[in-house]
């Protein structure tokens, strides 16, 4: 549980860390809260020759808004994201997202970028990014350059960043006024990955869903949006037929991988499951 | 072997330069370098919480930091907990509601106890074992332990404190 | 309150057996100040890691330490070819086996010992573990006991051909280790046939690991100038580790000595001897320097002793009023590829004919087969005395099991069946002698606190609403445990009878130094044996100080596991501190100018029987025994005992869980959890709380979520803290305890040990609750551990899923 030898990098400004991503490219690796990427180096499943360490660059980290959008350094810890006053009142759900990662002191370290950028179907975050519907930002050496999380997963440890490329930002316009949402994650035991889990962002007008969006985790090669199941929930009340039928939908449109935390059934059937509870948790919290 | 690289940080309040690998985990260097074997390694993969230090005011797991990563911070470890003689309140508070029994996980465990009395100091049980749990037992079963940090939240709030298991209480004369 | 008799205030001063003391070790961990064996550093200390097999089953066909020789900083690359020419590299088991130190030839487990690398620290090791090169050729693996005994299946070890006979019997297959038989079959069998109900359940108890916080190390220390080598090592049992070393090295005891430092948690798995320890003590033999080897989490799961992997077939046969009238059980046991079991040598299940539990049941019989597979060896008593926790599971699913086909209630089942009062002491169907049990008050004074009844009307009800979103289930277990082994005629460890020992010195002061065979790793013997001998002969506890588990010190004595410390060494305590008190008894005399006879013991000092004013106390009594004795009689104050217990002792409880199962995801909380132990005489009701907390949460860590799965090619699963389950906080359920006092009338100060009751008890309590909660359903049984995915998979083929 050695990681194998490397040298290190500490650079105080994104364009110097642009400079050493664009001199290592391939034998490099950003390291942020270290929290996946550490124990991969321990178990030599991960051997960069250069570690870029983001940790000294102060702007990438903090939380503010501007206008309706919601602006968080990449390098923000997810305990930074617990704590957030600005977040708990505009954007709760990535607190309650937050809140149900690994633990207390793997929260101190580990950061939304690192989690987000890891491209890992296991994180959290992805699956809250597609259903918020959020924007990262991506600067490299030609710039700045701004995608849509809907286009950002590509596969299992695989995103749209370039290998110059470093995610400075994370863009989240607020949800309307009297949004609901929920992240509802199974699990056996604190610390461990999703076997299943559901984020939710509802809006009812008149008792009628007007917009929801859904991000499933775990459950698929990468975070999820579960469309099928937010077509058939517009326009209708959320009674109990309607949520049921949201979960069948949703659950038809994953492809989890099985391992010991269940078969693909159990997968399937636990990610309707967490859209069901997920969708009553937000319906409750709807105002309006 | 990868070049060496020195490093300077506060231990327990006392400046300490080390020279290092950049891959060096923090845990070696405090229990090889710098004879502070409070912490300890229980698992390497940042589950069991034993190497828990704070850092600059945050709990972390020393297993998952680099010691390079932590020039000019402040590190304070268990062995800076008791100050000329004195208990701290919340070693006091262990050792008063059995909170320990082989006492493996117990400086991780009162390290991140510290903080989460700093950042909540009138906790709920509830409270307790939601922020306690990047820490491992297998001993105690961790009741005792939630009285133990409940036990030394009330002395630090100035309020008076006793056991919950009296001396006397099963001896009949 | 304000009047306090002075016996009280004398009594408190002592501090002796029922006081809840705080503990004498606490100050060293609450400081940071223990000494665990990775906290060792000596001058000049080299670091070894093992290299080992990817592979389950597979045939070395060569092995290149150059590269990793040729690197700087590397000291030393060992394999069986170095090994060899010092016979060490095969070791015995204490099961009467050997086991591979460093692959010869082949490998038979995944993660078996094959190099092990030698270098200036920890990083270089790592780095060069990586450059040591082996080639395999891959073997069919199975890990399967029952695929294992077919007439095709795998040879796993090569190195048995031709040996028909084990250290247990005959062995009627290549990967048979060998049968176990006990109790009267044919009486069994006609009980069976004549009875009008019977019942059969399978049942596996699957493989699971103690999973300590810290893993097993050492570090070796040989010093070639003196010829004396020292090991400082994780060992439950450092006296027999010297033993071990002395047959394998050659070297005299008495030039070696073994250090159990302070141990961050053993429950079991800290018992055996392993590779990694013989490696470390070769190298530093080789080397002349010392040798530290710690081994990782993963290595720990994987390698270094399993518990359980038990196949059990449980059979009862009844009346029709459920008064049992036979038990037969027949268990496939996977021993892994080399048969490494700790038990008494006598003993191949260990106590596992303690399974006719605490019912009197006229006639039972057990046959066991030890099997070989391609797994790693262990079968090591995880938190309980040999193989108990295995027969208390089988009996108490049973008796539920037998409860639904008749429809008697669980808890009325127990009480027709339990051993009455007025047997004991009871000679088991299996041949064992019962101390002492009062089980039925036991039972009601748990459903009494509970409302049982209320408890079974709520889930009557809930039963009856479709609309449930969650199905409750009530489980209750009513278990007896065999402890404190034990009786030398029964029961040795490599031909060393299991008795304990303590060696008590008290100081011209009145101070005193103890010292025990046994270790303690978390039980805070320092505090507790203590106390017995502040009761015993009168010296304040405060002014005792207790030490273990240095071999140069420390009398010999067999170790801490299966609850032993208190039935076994604590007696030797009581024993020990009787010498003394009578010793003193005579000096008290001598100065008071009496008959010894006229002198009676009161709580600290001897006063002459009918004048209280004239005493001397123990203090005074200390400073005589240095300066002014009876003529004749030695000086100084000190006593040994040996203590070889005539029986073991059998601690009981009853427990209840209740249990709420989530229809829609299988998760399951455990609501309520009521303990109430019997441990006989209690010494420390605080640290007796502790221990049953603790036991009760590694109890629900098995039944829950442990388990080290294989696939089909040997590979094992699971082996990281991410998949195995160690309980947080979070998970933990609230412990509610209680207890009666059940004295053992063999033992000195009739205590019997309970530190394993709550594990032993707990896991079937828990599978009782969660199959209870499906009892209206049919269901008789569910495999542990009791995960949301397998509870789910349950729920839904009953068709009653989400």
């Amino acid at each position: 549980m050695i990681p194998r030898p490397f040298a290190y990098h500490a650079p105080e400004t994104i364009p110097a860390a642009i400079a050493l991503l664009s001199d290592y490219g391939d034998l490099a690796k950003i390291l942020a809260g270290g929290h996946s990427l550490l124990p991969m180096m321990k178990l030599r499943f991960a051997a960069p020759e250069h570690l870029i360490d983001l940790g000294r660059i102060k702007e990438l980290r903090g939380i503010d808004m501007a206008g309706d959008e919601i602006r968080i350094g990449a390098m923000t810890t997810e305990r930074d994201i617990v704590a957030s006053s600005l977040l708990a009142e505009h954007l709760p759900l990535l607190v309650e997202t937050a809140r149900q990662i690994a633990d207390p002191q793997v929260r101190s370290k580990g950061t939304i970028g690192g989690d987000v950028a890891h491209g890992d179907p296991g994180n959290d975050h992805p699956a809250v990014m597609l259903a918020l519907g959020a924007h990262l930002v991506l600067v490299g050496p030609g710039g700045e350059r701004i995608v849509p999380a809907s286009e950002f997963f590509l596969g299992t440890y695989a995103t749209a960043i370039e290998p110059d490329e470093v995610m400075t930002q994370i863009r989240i316009m607020r949800p309307p006024a009297g949004s609901g949402s929920c992240y509802a994650k199974l699990k056996r035991k604190t610390g461990d990955y999703a076997t299943a889990a559901a984020a939710v962002v509802l809006r009812m007008e008149n008792g009628r869903c007007a917009a929801v969006s859904i991000g499933l985790t775990n459950v698929a090669p990468t975070a999820i949006r579960a469309e099928a199941a937010e077509a058939a929930l517009l326009g209708r009340a959320l009674d109990d037929a309607a949520i049921a039928e949201a979960g069948r939908l949703a659950s038809e449109g994953c492809e989890p991988a099985a391992d010991l935390r269940g078969d693909e059934e159990y997968k399937r059937a636990m990610a309707g499951q967490m859209v069901q509870r997920a969708l009553r948790t937000a319906l409750s919290r709807c105002t309006g | 072997m990868a070049k060496k690289t020195a490093v300077s940080f506060r231990l327990n309040q006392t400046p300490v330069d080390v020279l290092v690998e950049p891959r060096e985990l923090l845990i070696h260097t405090l229990r090889e370098k710098l004879a502070t074997t409070g912490p300890h390694i229980g698992c390497e993969t940042s589950h069991c919480g034993a190497c828990t230090v704070d850092l600059d005011g945050i709990s972390v797991k020393a297993c998952t930091v680099l010691t390079v990563q932590c020039e000019d911070l402040d590190v304070l470890t268990i062995e800076g907990f008791a100050k000329g003689g004195q208990l701290h309140a919340l070693q006091e508070g262990f050792m008063q509601e059995h909170g320990l029994q082989c006492g493996f996980c117990t400086p991780g465990m009162i390290t991140r106890a510290y903080r989460l009395l700093q950042e909540i100091p009138d906790p709920t049980e509830e409270d307790i074992r939601y922020w306690m749990s990047g820490n491992l037992c297998r001993c105690t079963g961790y009741q005792n332990i939630v009285k133990a940090i409940q036990y030394a939240a009330a002395k630090l709030r100035g309020e008076a404190v006793a056991t919950s298991h009296p001396l006397m209480e099963e001896v009949t004369v | 309150m304000n009047e306090i008799s002075p016996d009280l205030s004398r009594l408190e001063r002592l501090e002796g057996i029922g006081c809840a003391r705080k503990r004498r070790e606490d100050p060293r961990f609450i400081q940071g100040r223990g000494t665990y064996v990775d906290d060792i550093h000596l001058p000049g200390m080299l670091f070894g890691v093992m290299v080992r097999s990817p592979y389950a089953h597979a045939r070395i066909k060569s092995i290149d330490t150059s590269r990793a020789k040729a690197m700087p900083g590397v000291q030393a690359v060992l394999t069986a070819e170095d090994l060899k020419p010092l016979k060490l590299h095969w070791m015995p088991t204490l099961a009467g086996d050997v086991q591979a130190v460093l692959a010869d030839g082949k490998v038979v487990f995944q993660n078996q010992e094959v190099a092990f690398v030698v270098a200036d620290d920890r990083y270089v090791a790592a780095d060069a573990a990586e450059l040591v090169e082996v080639e395999y050729e891959e073997l069919p693996a199975v890990v399967d006991p029952f695929k294992a005994m077919q007439p095709g299946a795998p040879v796993i070890r090569e190195d048995l051909a031709g040996k028909d006979v084990g250290a247990h019997g005959a062995r009627r297959h290549h990967n048979h280790i060998f049968n176990w038989q006990i109790g009267d079959r044919d009486r069994t069998d006609r009980a069976f046939d004549a009875a009008p109900v019977t019942v059969k359940q399978e049942m596996l108890y699957p493989r699971v690991h103690p999973c300590p916080l810290e893993t097993c190390g050492c570090v070796a220390s040989y010093d070639a100038v003196r010829g004396d080598l020292t090991v400082w090592i994780t060992s439950q049992a450092p006296h027999v580790v010297r033993t071990v070393v002395g047959l394998l090295s050659s070297i005299p005891e008495s030039k070696i000595r073994i250090v159990s430092p302070d141990i961050g948690g053993g429950f079991g798995n800290k018992v055996g001897v392993y590779p990694g320890y013989v490696t470390a003590i070769v190298a530093s033999i080789v080397l002349g320097r010392p040798v530290k080897w710690i081994e990782s989490r993963n290595e720990n799961l994987t390698t270094t002793a399993f518990a359980r992997d038990y196949w059990m077939t449980g059979e009862l046969a009844a009346d029709t009023d459920g008064r049992i009238k036979a038990l037969r059980v027949n268990v496939i046991a996977d021993h892994g590829a080399f048969d490494a079991c700790a038990d008494p040598t006598k003993w191949p299940a260990g106590m596992f004919h303690v399974c006719t539990g605490s019912y009197d049941i006229p006639n039972a019989h057990v046959s066991v087969d030890g099997v070989y597979t391609n797994k790693f060896p262990g079968g090591v008593s995880y938190r309980c005395s040999f193989r108990v926790t295995e027969a208390v599971y089988l009996i108490e699913r049973m008796i539920d099991v037998l409860a639904q086909k008749l429809g008697i209630d669980k808890a009325e089942i127990r009480l027709r069946n339990f051993i009455p009062e007025e047997k004991f002491p009871y000679h088991s169907a299996l041949g064992l002698d019962y101390d002492s049990g009062n089980y039925a008050p036991a039972l009601r004074k748990v459903l009494k606190a509970v409302d049982y009844d209320g408890l079974r009307a709520e889930q009557a009800a809930k039963r009856a609403d479709p609309n449930c979103p969650t199905l409750m289930g009530i489980g209750i277990t009513t278990f007896t445990e065999i402890v404190g082994a034990g009786p030398s005629k029964s029961c040795d460890i490599l031909g060393i009878g299991m008795f304990d020992s303590c060696e008590i010195r008290v100081h011209p002061d009145g101070s005193a130094i103890a010292r025990m065979g046994t270790i303690s790793q978390g039980q805070g013997h320092q505090t507790t044996y203590a106390q017995i001998i502040a009761t015993e002969a009168g010296i304040p506890a405060s002014l005792i100080n207790v030490e273990e588990g240095d071999t140069s010190t420390a009398p010999y004595g067999l170790g801490t596991y299966g609850s032993r410390s208190t039935p076994v060494a604590g007696a030797a305590v009581a024993r020990a501190s009787h010498k003394i008190r009578e010793k003193a008894r005579k000096i008290a005399a001598h100065l008071l100018e009496v008959s010894p006879d006229d002198m009676e013991f009161d709580l600290d000092q001897f006063r002459v029987k009918g004048d209280p004013s004239r005493a001397k106390s123990m203090k005074e009594i200390a400073w005589a025994a240095y300066n002014n004795v009876p003529e004749g009689m030695e000086m100084g104050l000190e006593a040994v005992d040996y203590y070889d217990p005539p029986n073991f002792t059998f601690p009981f409880g009853s427990y209840l869980a209740v249990v709420d199962i989530q229809k829609d995801t299988g998760e399951i909380k455990v609501r309520r959890f009521y303990a109430l132990d019997d441990c006989g005489t209690r010494i420390n009701p605080m640290i007796i709380e502790g221990q049953i907390h603790g036991g009760l949460t590694e109890g629900f860590a098995v039944a829950f979520g442990q388990e080290l799965p294989y696939d089909e090619q040997g590979n094992v699963l699971g082996g990281t803290l991410m998949d195995y389950f160690l309980p947080t906080s979070m998970e933990t359920p609230h412990w509610e305890t209680d207890f009666t006092v059940t004295p053992s009338p063999h033992h000195p100060i009739g205590a019997k040990g309970v530190a394993e009751s709550p594990h032993v008890g707990s896991i079937p309590c828990f599978s009782n609750a969660v199959v209870d909660a499906f009892a209206h359903l049919g269901v008789t049984h569910t495999g542990m551990p009791h995960n949301a995915y397998r509870t789910w998979q349950q729920l839904r083929d009953l068709n009653i899923a989400g």
